[in-house]
């Protein structure tokens, strides 16, 4: 590890009128990375060497898989900003930029592991199987998320910053009671993700998680992406030490990876959720990605960062640079990239109808669920609202 | 430091010198700024934290331009803590600072709840008044706005429950600008609730002018002879409508906006409801142990044998904020207060 990572991030922010004054590309020397922004496999070094292991089942077939999740799922973010913006959602926050990171970590779960979004997970939803219709009702306004957790093993999204990791944290100390780390089962060993931002590391709830997870030795793992941006708010005003240095002062290991690399998400975070299985504890995954987009829809980001960034982080764009390795194996060609293509285009087409058809829930259900067992202060007052609504039908 | 920026934008003069001009429209958030401006102009002291109020301005751009004019030594963008951002602005306050804190959405606050609860409501008394805490805790609040959950709260009673701290909130451009200014000059930690779905709305302010009310006045905004309205925040335009429209069908409703949640204006709320003889009490949080609640006890206890009818609550309904498709029926609207309206006078 160098002394440039030690040194305060990002403290050569950009002025807003000026390119930044270094490359706030580069990860690093720390950084994992097994496919470089020219879609070139990066030769083992001592860095990456640890995890190429976890990528001895990657063939031709699984880049493809890879390939193809990334795709779609950028073209499900897409039709959620376009639905946004034509009126039939309230709000859109953009996964645009962080696919790598999401899918990466997304596989390398198994069905039986549990993860712990914020609200902008679309691709790790997607990866865990949960329909993307479902995330939009939550932001067209229909309910608060809505979808059973324990279908797919992905929780609601949680919007206030930080939350979700104590939740994941408590979740694997209940995994660890009910035994289900290190029985050397790969189908019941269990272990539970929790996904955060740049800025929720400096939340409360984000640091006591560390500390729980650490005394318990729980089989969680964190997962930052780092996007540069909390909202408008760049890396230096929300830390000095990044993410992934931070977490041994915590007694976590930390590892900063390539988020826009698919395959280093992905050996990465199998790694992590095999320690974590395995019974050896925690571990933080600082996934080094970019927001390409605004913060969400409601956000205009030109009144705090200059084009030349975003500029700077297309020519790393997560999509482009498997697309290139896989031209250069011979694992795609136009009409496969069509293919693909085709299929997003159904799949977007999917979403915005069942968007567009999804029915305004009846009043009456607000009153639903506050409660398992019934409440008379709700019974009352939905009753009354009944008859309240009524009465204007009546007229 | 400059306030060149401020001084195209406003005509206010440094030591509040009564100025002869005509009054400024501006909506309620340009007045909020153009309050905080001038605090910050006549008092080196003030200083703003929160999330994205620098550059961004804040994300309703209530603090737009502060931080180019004042410096980011006085306009901070903090690391993303609410209870990091409360504490430090208790030391700051310490320290002889006076802090005025944005929490970024209602629903935002509660990280911060122990610090306010347990550290800025009681500094003053555990110290036997050695220490004062002259900050202020500006929460854009409420609904209406088809926001996303955590984004429409409306959580004033909690911290009106808490003795220690004043809390107020401001209906009108004008009282934006003349309230952020008493809040600021208050020596007590004051949360000042900012009513997020009204913030466009535009009012004439007299900028030069000194403050027309005290911070903890209750105005009187439509005069009436029938039924007392007590309304706050989002709500007061809502029943001034709601009183016009009661007039069309020969009501007469008295609109009071009570501006400030702790201390109320006891006398101007009992002189009303004493002419009237009743009281509706209108606001989006939740009835249940809210300022309906202690209005409705006020009433009953102090103006008991003026009162021809129960005092009614009309409120968001006991749930958590529902989904946004809902809001429009939660919400307290036009036909829920005068229903409301209607049902006092038939006592
Ligand atoms: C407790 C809390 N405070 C403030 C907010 C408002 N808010 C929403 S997103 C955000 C920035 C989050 O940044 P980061 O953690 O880097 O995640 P990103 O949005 O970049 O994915 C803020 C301040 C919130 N949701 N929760
Ligand atoms: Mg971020």
């Amino acid at each position: 590890m160098s002394d440039d990572v030690v040194a305060p991030v990002d403290t050569a922010a950009p002025a807003t009128h000026e390119p930044p004054a270094r490359d706030i590309t580069d990860g690093g020397p720390d950084m994992v990375q097994f496919l470089d922004a020219e879609g070139h496999r990066v030769p083992v070094t001592e860095v990456n060497s640890p995890y190429a292991q976890y990528l001895e089942d990657v063939d031709g077939e699984m880049l493809r898989s890879l390939y193809r999740d990334l795709v779609l799922v950028r073209r499900v973010d897409a039709e959620g900003h376009a639905l946004q913006r034509q009126g039939e959602l309230g709000l859109w926050p953009s996964l645009l930029g962080q696919e790598a990171a999401q899918v990466g970590a997304g596989r390398a779960m198994r069905p039986q592991d549990y993860a712990f979004p914020g609200y902008r997970e679309h691709g790790v939803a997607w990866c865990k199987g949960v329909d993307p219709v479902n995330l939009l009702g939550m932001f067209r306004g229909v309910n608060h998320g809505g979808w059973d957790s324990n279908e797919n093993n992905f929780h609601l999204y949680t919007i206030v910053i930080g939350n979700q990791m104590l939740h994941a944290t408590g979740y694997a100390m209940g995994v660890q009671k009910d035994g289900l780390v290190g029985t050397g089962d790969p189908d019941r060993d269990t272990a539970v993700m929790a996904f955060t931002g740049d800025g929720g590391t400096a939340q409360g709830d984000y640091n006591e998680a560390l500390v729980f997870s650490a005394v318990a030795q729980s089989p969680v793992v964190f997962y930052v992406q780092n996007n540069h941006w909390a909202i408008s708010e760049p890396n230096d005003r929300q830390f000095i030490i990044p993410p992934y240095q931070r977490a041994r002062g915590f007694g976590i290991p930390g590892v900063r990876v390539d988020g826009n690399d698919v395959l280093a998400s992905l050996a990465v975070t199998r790694a992590a959720l095999d320690r974590a299985r395995g019974g050896q504890g925690p571990t933080l995954i600082e996934a080094f990605t970019y927001r390409m987009g605004a913060h969400t829809t409601s956000d205009d980001p030109t009144k705090y960062r200059i084009a030349a960034e975003v500029d700077l982080w297309k020519k790393k764009d997560p999509i482009d640079r498997l697309r290139k390795h896989l031209v250069a194996e011979g694992l795609g060609d136009d009409e496969w990239f069509g293919a693909i293509d085709a299929e997003a285009d159904d799949l977007a087409q999917r979403i915005r109808t069942a968007c567009q058809q999804m029915p305004n829930p009846p009043h009456e259900e607000m009153f639903e669920n506050v409660y398992v067992d019934e409440h008379p202060l709700v019974t009352r007052e939905r009753d009354e609202f009944a008859a309240y609504q009524a009465s204007f039908e009546e007229d | 430091m400059t306030t060149s920026a401020g001084a195209q934008t406003q005509a206010a003069p440094a030591g509040g010198q009564p100025q002869e001009q005509a009054p400024q429209k501006m909506t309620i958030a340009k007045a909020l700024n153009a309050g905080m401006r001038r605090a910050m102009e006549a008092d080196p002291k003030v200083v703003l934290l929160g999330e994205d109020i620098g550059k961004l301005g804040g994300v309703f751009r209530i603090t737009e331009g502060l931080q180019k004019d004042f410096g980011e030594d006085r306009v901070l963008d903090t690391p993303l803590a609410e209870s990091g951002i409360m504490g430090t602005a208790v030391g700051l306050a310490l320290r002889g600072y006076r802090p005025v804190v944005e929490i970024q959405f209602d629903g935002f606050v509660y990280p911060a709840f122990d610090q306010i609860v347990s550290q800025v409501a009681k500094m003053h008394y555990r110290s036997l008044g050695h220490l004062k805490l002259p900050m202020v805790i500006r929460i854009p609040y409420g609904g209406g706005i088809g926001a996303v959950e955590h984004h429409s709260e409306s959580n004033e009673a909690y911290f009106a429950h808490t003795a220690g701290l004043r809390v107020v909130t401001a209906a009108t451009a004008e009282d934006a600008y003349w309230m952020m200014q008493q809040a600021i000059a208050s020596d007590d930690p004051v949360v000042f609730y900012e009513p997020k779905r009204r913030y466009h709305e535009r009012g004439e302010i007299l900028l030069g002018e000194r403050a027309p009310y005290g911070l903890h006045d209750a105005v009187v905004r439509t005069q009436g002879t029938d039924v007392t309205l007590l309304a706050y925040g989002p709500m007061v335009k809502t029943a001034m409508i709601a009183a016009q429209a009661a007039e069309t069908e020969g009501r007469s409703v008295e609109v009071i906006d009570l501006r400030s949640l702790s201390p109320l204006d006891v006398p101007t709320i009992l002189q009303s409801v004493e002419k009237t003889g009743r009281a509706v009490v209108v606001h989006e949080a939740q009835t249940y142990l809210g300022m309906g609640s202690e209005l409705a006890a006020l009433i009953q206890q102090e103006a008991f044998y003026h009162l021809e009818a129960p005092v009614i609550r009309v409120g968001g309904y006991n749930i958590p904020y529902p989904p946004s498709r809902h809001e429009e029926v939660f919400l307290p609207d036009l036909d829920r207060i005068l229903d409301a309206v209607d049902r006092s006078l038939a006592y």
